[in-house]
């Protein structure tokens, strides 16, 4: 029975997070009045995001992908390219590429889970060589961001599903199968297979890690 | 009868009589002190030969003056590529004093180097499958200035896990694949700087096995090789030792190496703790005081305080052999030499072995000693460590004396952890664990990344202590571990469990009968029982 590799993206294979994109769009906006207004409100929002990913990530989801509302489309797809070779590109971690390839080379179906947009991850999954990748879609309505995201959201115990019903799809044998985030709140999707392990964790993770004897790796 | 035993049998032997003074008994970080059944034959180290005066004049004679090679200077020449492979911090045990005596050999060496135009120069440490050194410990090998010059670029841990940076090299006759470091391979000349630290080590080992990758390893790493092998710290039983022979002559002929090896005496400790090695007869009114000292500061330390402190011993070792040259030659002299230091004639096996377990051993330098390596290092490194036959007799009793932590180093030893709880309750058998598990573990990419980012041995490196293990477990009918804190880590390992030792030397006599040979290894020892 096939196994596979599940990621998380931010924080695990690259540095940034889902603020550094949002900053990125917010800096390129139409003029330069609309460009301030939009960093500065995303600078100022920037406790607010820590605390309510503290408490829960589906309301830091819900007030994050706010900050989409207003945006086209088309824009966010045109600064794609650009967002991947000045943020995205660099902030690779020395380690990804090892860690995909070593896991590619044993057998395993290489999957990407992520909270970030399917819009400005695609580039990336390409310079990763990962075919396989699920993230978050925005709600478009005649071209303009609601600020909602499409169901299913993922996040935490979203995650966790998902891979089940990947596996059940692709007869993945989960046992076998690896997964990989820094992040406690990706928990649930390291908890559903045979081989955990914390990247570069926070501090919560990591105690998590080390109580459940899972590998604690640098990418760095 | 009293009388009889105390007759002095050998200077390293002595035996328990009704006015012996009690033993000190190493426990992990503890030292007991503990009474003994009269009878009971106690081995000591062989007092240390006599350490070379001058040890960099020593380096550059053997350099010098070579066997069966030209001198190092002669091979030298402007532009060349040279690229030095030292051992890593497994050995010496505890670490050397600085500076050690890498960093002297490496001195001389690189001024050598220099002076004859070398500049393009890389140091590798051969770790094989060891964890990689940190940049701490790397500095304080070679010494600041060496440092300085060298790492990270020119002076960094082989990495056995490296596509790019591996060549095979060709197989042995007996189809053995042997890939190693590139960057050693393609050098004009390789010098391996031996540090030959207990009889297995050194010779052909050092870059047939300390340069090499997994899939050359588990060529000879392996349970079949390790029964074989009668046993493997006597080079001449080996098996291991004659498959590595086997590789090594491959690595002489496609590569120029220039070998230089050394040994050291068994000073283990300087003034201030040489009574652990001392018999405990002879113990002066200042060594009393010092042990009760040490006693009464151990009982009132936390674990990891006393860990801690276990972990900043330094050893005071005086270079008593180098040479230089061939690898065979070089080899055998230094051999000859570290035998006179540590063979010790016994007369007659044993039935119950008891073998304190001090948390000294190569895996766990800067660690804690976990439940495998107190395996290891009982039935694998000290049931080994004998010539002719085993010290213990088939089916007797090993005792070792250990608390059996439940403790693992999640940076040091990640796949042990999941090899211990894991594979172990499944099965004990060396060879359904590596048919099974051993690529499995030794493939794993987060096992492979902290091997290769982190400092985490290899995946299959607990196999490999397992199947150290193998000779020891066929040996003996029984183990118990005396002064195991807990019942579940010596159930695991299938062995027995006593509170202390007395308890297990009362449930040893109950299998091997009251009138059973008792020997006694006065740990922390290096030493190879010529059993007569």
């Amino acid at each position: 029975m096939a196994a596979a590799a599940f990621y998380d993206l931010e924080g695990t294979l690259v540095s940034t997070n889902l603020v550094h994109t949002l900053g990125f769009y917010a800096k390129n906006q139409q003029g330069l009045w609309r460009s301030f207004r939009k960093s500065a409100a995303t600078v100022l929002s920037l406790p607010l995001f820590a605390v309510t990913d503290q408490y829960s990530r589906k309301v830091f989801n819900d007030l994050f992908f706010k900050r989409y509302r207003g945006e086209t489309e088309d824009r966010l797809r045109f600064f794609a390219d650009q967002l991947f070779e000045e943020v995205l590109k660099p902030a690779v971690f020395p380690g990804t590429f090892e860690l995909i390839e070593k896991s590619r080379s044993i057998g395993l179906r290489q999957v990407v889970i992520t909270g970030a947009l399917d819009i400005s991850v695609k580039p990336l999954m390409k310079h990763l060589n990962i075919d396989e990748y699920v993230a978050n879609r925005l709600e478009f309505v005649d071209g303009v961001a609601t600020g909602r995201l499409l169901p299913p959201v993922l996040a935490a115990a979203t995650k966790a599903s998902w891979i089940r019903t990947y596996a059940e799809r692709e007869g993945i044998n989960l046992s076998d199968s690896f997964a990989y985030s820094d992040s406690m709140s990706d928990l649930p999707m390291l908890s559903v297979v045979g081989h955990p392990a914390a990247v570069n964790p926070d501090m919560r993770l990591r105690q998590t890690a080390l109580h459940h004897n899972w590998p604690i790796l640098s990418l760095k | 009868m009293s009388l009889q035993l105390r007759r002095k049998v050998h200077e390293s032997i002595v035996y328990i009589d009704r006015d012996s003074a009690p033993r000190i008994v190493a426990s992990g970080t503890d030292f007991l002190l503990e009474d003994l059944p009269i009878g009971t034959r106690v081995i000591y180290p062989n007092p240390p030969l006599k350490g070379l005066p001058n040890r960099e004049a020593a380096i550059r004679y053997a350099l010098n003056h070579p066997h069966d090679s030209d001198p190092l200077f002669a091979q030298l020449q402007p532009g060349m590529k040279v690229t030095i492979a030292v051992d890593d911090i497994s050995m010496p045990l505890p670490p050397m004093q600085t500076p050690d005596i890498r960093q002297t050999a490496l001195e001389i060496l690189l001024d050598m180097l220099a002076g004859h135009g070398v500049d393009d120069v890389h140091i590798i440490i051969a770790i094989s499958l060891h964890r990689r050194m940190t940049t701490a410990e790397m500095k304080r090998m070679v010494g600041t200035k060496i440092f300085n010059e060298f790492y990270p670029n020119r002076y960094y841990n082989h990495d056995a896990e490296d596509p790019e940076g591996l060549i095979e090299i060709g197989k042995s006759r007996h189809n053995e694949p042997l890939r190693i470091n590139r960057r050693a391979a393609e050098s004009d000349l390789l010098i391996y700087l031996n540090f030959n630290f207990v009889p297995m080590n050194g010779g052909h080992k050092s870059v047939a096995v300390g340069l090499c990758d997994y899939e050359s390893l588990r060529a000879h790493h392996e349970p079949q090789t390790k029964r074989d092998s009668d046993s493997y710290m006597d080079p001449a039983a080996s098996e291991l030792n004659r498959k590595i022979t086997r590789l090594g002559k491959l690595v002489d002929e496609r590569l120029n190496v220039f070998h230089i090896e050394t040994t050291v005496n068994s000073r283990m400790f300087g003034p201030e703790l040489n009574f652990l090695t001392k018999n405990e007869d002879d113990f002066s009114s200042f060594d009393r005081m010092k042990f009760e000292a040490m006693r009464f500061g151990n009982s009132r330390l936390p674990r990891a305080a006393k860990r801690f402190a276990y972990n900043q011993l330094t050893s005071h070792y005086e270079l008593i052999a180098c040479h230089a040259g061939r690898t065979e030659p070089v080899h055998k002299r230094i051999i000859e030499k570290s035998m006179q230091q540590y063979v010790i004639p016994v007369e007659g096996q044993c039935d119950i072995l008891i073998c304190p377990i001090p948390e000294l051993s190569p895996y766990n330098v800067n660690s804690s000693l976990n439940p495998l390596l107190v395996q290891v290092m009982a039935l694998g490194y000290h049931f080994n460590m004998y010539r002719g036959k085993p010290l213990i007799k088939k089916g007797g009793v090993l005792i070792l004396h250990h608390p059996c932590f439940d403790e693992f180093d999640h940076n040091f030893h990640p796949s042990y952890i999941e090899f211990f709880n894991r594979l172990l309750p499944e099965t004990r058998d060396a060879f359904v664990l590596r048919d099974k598990y051993e690529r499995e573990f030794a493939n794993n990419p987060s096992y492979v990344e902290m091997y290769r980012r982190g400092n985490a041995y290899h995946g299959s490196h607990p196999f490999f202590m397992w199947y150290w293990g193998e000779n020891g477990r066929q040996h003996v009918g029984h183990v118990i571990a005396a002064g195991a804190e807990n019942a579940h880590v010596p159930a695991m390992l299938d062995w027995e469990r006593a509170d202390n030792l007395t308890e297990a030397i009362a449930m040893a006599k109950s299998h091997m009968g009251r009138s059973a040979q008792i020997t006694m290894l006065h740990q922390p020892m290096i030493g190879i029982c010529d059993m007569q």
